[in-house]
């Protein structure tokens, strides 16, 4: 794949290019700040671009600001967020498109090469993934309202796996379950929330997060 | 009609008050001038027989007698009038075990405190302007007050008198001590004077007493210089409020450092000496020993992640007040419904501060209250910024209990900012903290 990279920590983006590479990927710009990001997303078209949430020149939020506008000009181009924090407020304005195609993870994620490449292709290939920490947040605030109330704990622990935007096959494999018994599960929790049941990755994170999201103002 | 009727007997009422606390006042001229002639009294044996101990103790008393004065004029004139005194001085000891006044060496404790209370209240400029209202208030204030209640009694007697007066002079066939052409016109023009005077009384009541009060705060009021000190002796204290709050925030850093991603990175170490002593004798440990690294640098890192949340919230830094306490609010336990419009940024400390007031009242709401539902209202309007968290619980909220709320009190004085606490048994809970403070225009965006 090519990707641009955006991060102004040398050291961190000399290991994210080094770690890229090494998967086989192209890194089509490595750059270190806002307006770079901004140029560089323009002219290269990238199949995903992995970003850094504060960037220079401001310091504050200013790469999440530019994958934001980037996607409003180009919906649906794929952009994996990296934090040293994750921030519910940041995530649900990445998800707000309803475009899918957007991951938002620690940084610290990329010491575990694997998942930080699962992840990229997952975003790379429309899906949604999001960090445990955005998912565990969401669940401990949420644990008392009724719907959630409902679900097992086992329900619960394969709630917050779909919404990291594993698939019924991954979500088995980590649970040592058959796939059957997951989808048994996802069907019950899809009934419990009162959602439709749908195989797509995409839209169950969606559902998860629009549902989790819904019932703050409920 | 049906309007103006209530308004009139309210106003009525309200005169009606006038008067009787003009009376009270009127009533307490003798007592003011005998603390007239204790008082001068006092300075005279003082002056000329060297009884020095008095002077304090009369000025106490005159201090007192100002006190209620500014507690009446407060209270009943509306006119709040703040007390002027400069702050009594410290007794310095000095290292051989002599006390410095502030003017020269003592060697025992009982001299140096009368001359340091001697020299404190004699260089008080307020002390003199006491003594002159002391002596010039049962002249003036008395005056003030006396008159109103004067006309209505004069009037009233007016009223009451003419007709008993004209009718025994018609039966003595004599003339009406009165002016006019003759003793009809003369009696009516008496009554009409009766009935402006009984009319003037109740009318002039409300403007002596507001009167009454502003003499009160011309004299007994702070004055530029008393105001000054008492604002430094104010930002000496909050000044020291957030100078120790700094080094307990730097001690908890360190310690929360110490033990936690330090200890970590030094597990880290540890085991990646142990990796470089298996890795060739007992691969499959050594890699076993790695995984255990990875998870200590996994925890270091999330401890730093909670020690800089706590030190400055990250969407704070990137985003400002608004956008900071709606993803606090996504963090709390509870539902926040938060209204924030702010034109541009405040300086990045106020931030901070109404960030934890914020942050702490709705722990407290969660934690004490209960509550299930919490608003955050925050608005800048006229250079004052107004933050507002109102829940659902259960109220009760007692200040002086806890040290939450002490805390955000103290936070908050140091931007000279206040905090107003509503909770009724029952609820609903009202914390309302404002902070004077100037927004800067918000950051141009390269997005």
């Amino acid at each position: 794949m090519r990707v641009v990279l955006a991060e102004d920590l040398y050291l961190l983006r000399d290991g994210l290019s080094l770690l890229l590479t090494a998967h086989g990927h192209e890194i089509v710009a490595a750059v270190g700040s806002g307006p770079e990001l901004a140029a560089a997303l323009a002219e290269h078209r990238p199949d995903i671009a992995v970003v850094d949430v504060r960037l220079p020149p401001t310091f504050t939020d200013e790469g999440l600001q530019v994958a934001l506008a980037a996607r409003r000009a180009r919906p649906g181009l794929p952009v994996l967020v990296l934090s040293q924090h994750v921030e519910q407020l940041y995530a649900r304005e990445l998800i707000a498109d309803g475009a899918g195609a957007v991951g938002y993870l620690l940084k610290d994620r990329v010491s575990h090469a694997g998942q930080f490449m699962d992840a990229l292709r997952t975003v790379a290939s429309g899906g949604t993934v999001m960090d445990p920490q955005v998912i565990t947040r969401l669940l401990a605030r949420n644990a008392d309202d009724r719907p959630l109330a409902l679900l097992t704990p086992r329900e619960r622990e394969v709630l917050a796996m779909m919404a990291e935007g594993r698939s019924n096959a991954a979500i088995a494999q980590r649970l040592h379950f058959s796939e059957g018994a997951v989808s048994k599960h996802t069907s019950s929790i899809f009934a419990k929330l009162g959602l439709g049941a749908s195989d797509d990755d995409n839209r169950r994170v969606l559902a998860v997060l629009a549902y989790l999201d819904g019932t703050r103002s409920a | 009609m049906n309007r103006t009727l209530p308004a009139a007997r309210a106003a009525l009422r309200g005169s009606g008050a006038a008067l009787r606390r003009l009376l009270v006042l009127t009533a307490v001229v003798p007592a003011e001038l005998l603390l007239l002639v204790v008082v001068l009294g006092s300075f005279v044996l003082w002056f000329g027989l060297g009884i020095f101990f008095l002077f304090p103790a009369t000025t106490r008393l005159a201090r007192t007698a100002a006190g209620l004065a500014r507690a009446c004029a407060g209270r009943w004139s509306g006119v709040p009038v703040p007390p002027p005194y400069l702050p009594r001085p410290g007794l310095e000891r000095t290292l051989h075990g002599w006390f410095w006044t502030g003017h020269d060496y003592q060697r025992h404790r009982w001299f140096a405190s009368v001359s340091r209370t001697i020299r404190w209240l004699w260089k008080d400029p307020a002390t003199w302007r006491d003594v002159l209202w002391v002596v010039l208030n049962p002249v003036v204030g008395g005056a003030i007050a006396a008159t109103p209640p004067l006309l209505l009694a004069g009037g009233l007697y007016t009223l009451a008198s003419t007709p008993t007066h004209a009718l025994a002079h018609l039966l003595a066939g004599t003339a009406l001590p009165l002016p006019g052409p003759g003793p009809v016109p003369a009696a009516l023009l008496a009554l009409a004077l009766g009935l402006a005077l009984t009319a003037a009384g109740p009318a002039l009541a409300g403007p002596a007493l507001r009167l009454h009060g502003r003499w009160t705060r011309a004299l007994l009021g702070p004055t530029e210089r008393s105001r000054l000190a008492r604002r430094v002796e104010q930002l000496t204290e909050t000044r020291l409020d957030v100078t120790e709050a700094q080094a307990a925030e730097l001690r908890r850093i360190e310690r929360d450092l110490h033990d936690g991603a330090q200890a970590r990175l030094v597990a880290v170490s540890l085991r990646l000496g142990a990796v470089a002593a298996l890795i060739d004798r007992d691969p499959d440990r050594a890699r076993s020993v790695v995984t255990e690294a990875q998870e200590n640098v996994a925890q270091a890192l999330q401890e730093l992640r909670d020690l800089v949340r706590g030190i400055h919230p990250p969407v704070l830094a990137e985003r400002g007040l608004a956008e900071g306490l709606r993803a606090l609010a996504l963090d709390v336990p509870l539902r926040v419904e938060v209204r924030a419009e702010l034109p541009g940024r405040a300086e990045s400390p106020v931030e901070s501060a109404v960030y934890y007031a914020v942050s702490e009242a709705l722990t407290n709401a969660v934690k004490h209250a209960g509550a299930r539902h919490a608003a955050v209202d925050l608005v800048h309007v006229d250079g004052l910024l107004r933050a507002e968290v109102t829940d659902d619980g259960r109220g009760g909220a007692d200040p002086g209990r806890g040290t939450g709320l002490l805390g955000i009190q103290r936070r908050l004085a140091a931007f000279d900012g206040t905090l107003t606490l509503i909770s009724p048994p029952g609820g609903p809970t009202r914390l309302t903290m404002e902070l004077p403070c100037a927004l800067s225009s918000p950051r141009t965006s390269t997005s």
